[in-house]
């Protein structure tokens, strides 16, 4: 698994790619929890997101708690198939901040 | 459906309780993402068979491969770490009486991850939701209904995403429309998951509901193994029997019957000659 971050007109983009599983979400948790506490405005590009377990959807579902506790911008964008199958059973897309692409979730 | 090694092989496995064989030759193979029925009267050895592929009994002879791993020829160590890709929604629930359903649900995580407990937390009432018991993390397992105990189960099952789920009679004891939710849940958790689940069942409308392949176990044979159309189809009058809950008498050996109401040892019958002969 893959976490890369870039800026974007002053909003952070974390690419995840891969698997986000038990191995990998602690460090997933980590990397947004720090942007978290910086208050940076945040866009999880989830496009090569191969798969994705509980773990992985409980450190989204805690950076997006502090985000909306901060006031600040978090959006999961151009969610893969898989993720998206694995929100949608929890109806956690009808919870989260979606946007199709990385750049409407830059506009949003 | 993936082309990936498959999640369960069993290949001529062959078990006896004493000297009675209650497995004889059983071969299947379970594919990734399928949801597998193993069905068959009280007695066929459907619980024998979901014991050995558990790794919870040793069979006489046969192989079992569990995601790829011989069962029997692993260390203790490491059929716990297989363990730990493999889920069991028992059908009594089997939930520690003394802990919270929350506890039960978040044990696993705390016993086989370093997962930080704010996660554990968000992880097991995530997976209260995805089963309808939203808000009950706090109650004991003695204050919930039979239906809520098994979706409880399957729950602690899941809290781990494992790749492969073993449900034994997941609607028995449930009213009709509990156990259509039951069948939905094992639906919905194989599409967005990809599990491959094992139902041991002898529920036929949950059966015809769920399965893609389904196993027809016969005084420990398997009478059958193909997709829900081809049983619903089959030939077979044993199957069919089972299918319209017909039952069967059974064939009278008047010999057997005889000994059996003498009181005489049935056990004879199945010893060497040379040994009842006292040769």
């Amino acid at each position: 698994m893959k976490i890369e971050s870039r800026e974007i007109d002053g909003a952070v983009v974390v690419a995840l790619s891969g698997e986000v599983d038990l191995q990998h979400s602690p460090s997933v948790r980590k990397h947004l929890m720090d942007l978290m506490f910086e208050r940076r405005p945040v866009v999880v590009d989830m496009a090569l997101v191969d798969y994705i377990d509980s773990s992985g959807i409980a450190s989204l579902v805690e950076a997006y708690q502090m985000a909306r506790k901060n006031g600040t911008r978090f959006i999961l964008a151009a969610i893969s198939a898989p993720a998206m199958r694995v929100l949608q059973l929890a109806r956690l897309d009808k919870v989260f901040a979606l946007a199709d692409t990385v750049e409407a979730g830059l506009q949003a | 459906m993936s082309t990936d090694p498959p999640s369960v092989e069993v290949i001529n496995l062959n078990t006896h309780y004493g000297d009675r064989q209650v497995l004889k030759n059983v071969s299947l193979t379970v594919k990734p993402g399928e949801i597998f029925v193993i069905m068959g009267g009280s007695g066929s050895g459907k619980t024998t068979l979901l014991n050995h592929l558990l790794g919870l009994l040793r069979p006489s002879s046969g192989t079992i491969r569990i995601l790829g791993r011989e069962i029997n020829a692993l260390s203790a160590l490491d059929m716990q770490d297989l363990r730990t890709r493999m889920g069991v929604a028992f059908q009594s629930g089997a939930l520690f009486s003394s802990m919270s359903v929350g506890d039960n649900i978040a044990l696993p995580l705390r016993e086989h991850t370093n997962l930080d407990e704010t996660t554990i937390g968000i992880v097991t009432r995530l997976k209260l939701e995805v089963v309808s018991l939203a808000g009950f993390e706090h109650l004991m397992p003695s204050e919930l209904s039979g239906g809520m105990i098994k979706r409880a189960a399957f729950a602690r099952a899941i809290v781990m995403d494992p790749r492969l789920l073993f449900c034994d009679e997941p609607s028995a004891g449930l009213d009709p429309v509990v156990a259509s939710s039951i069948d939905d849940l094992i639906l919905r958790l194989r599409d967005a998951m990809g599990m491959s689940i094992i139902v041991v069942t002898h529920d036929l409308d949950s059966t015809f509901k769920i399965a893609d392949r389904i196993c027809v176990l016969d005084q420990g044979e398997v009478l059958a193994l193909d997709t829900v159309d081809a049983i619903r189809n089959s030939p077979n009058e044993r199957i069919q029997n089972l299918l319209n809950r017909r039952t069967e008498e059974a064939e009278i050996d008047p010999d057997a019957y005889l000994r059996r109401l003498l009181g005489e040892k049935e056990k004879l019958r199945d010893e060497p000659a040379s040994r009842r002969n006292g040769l």
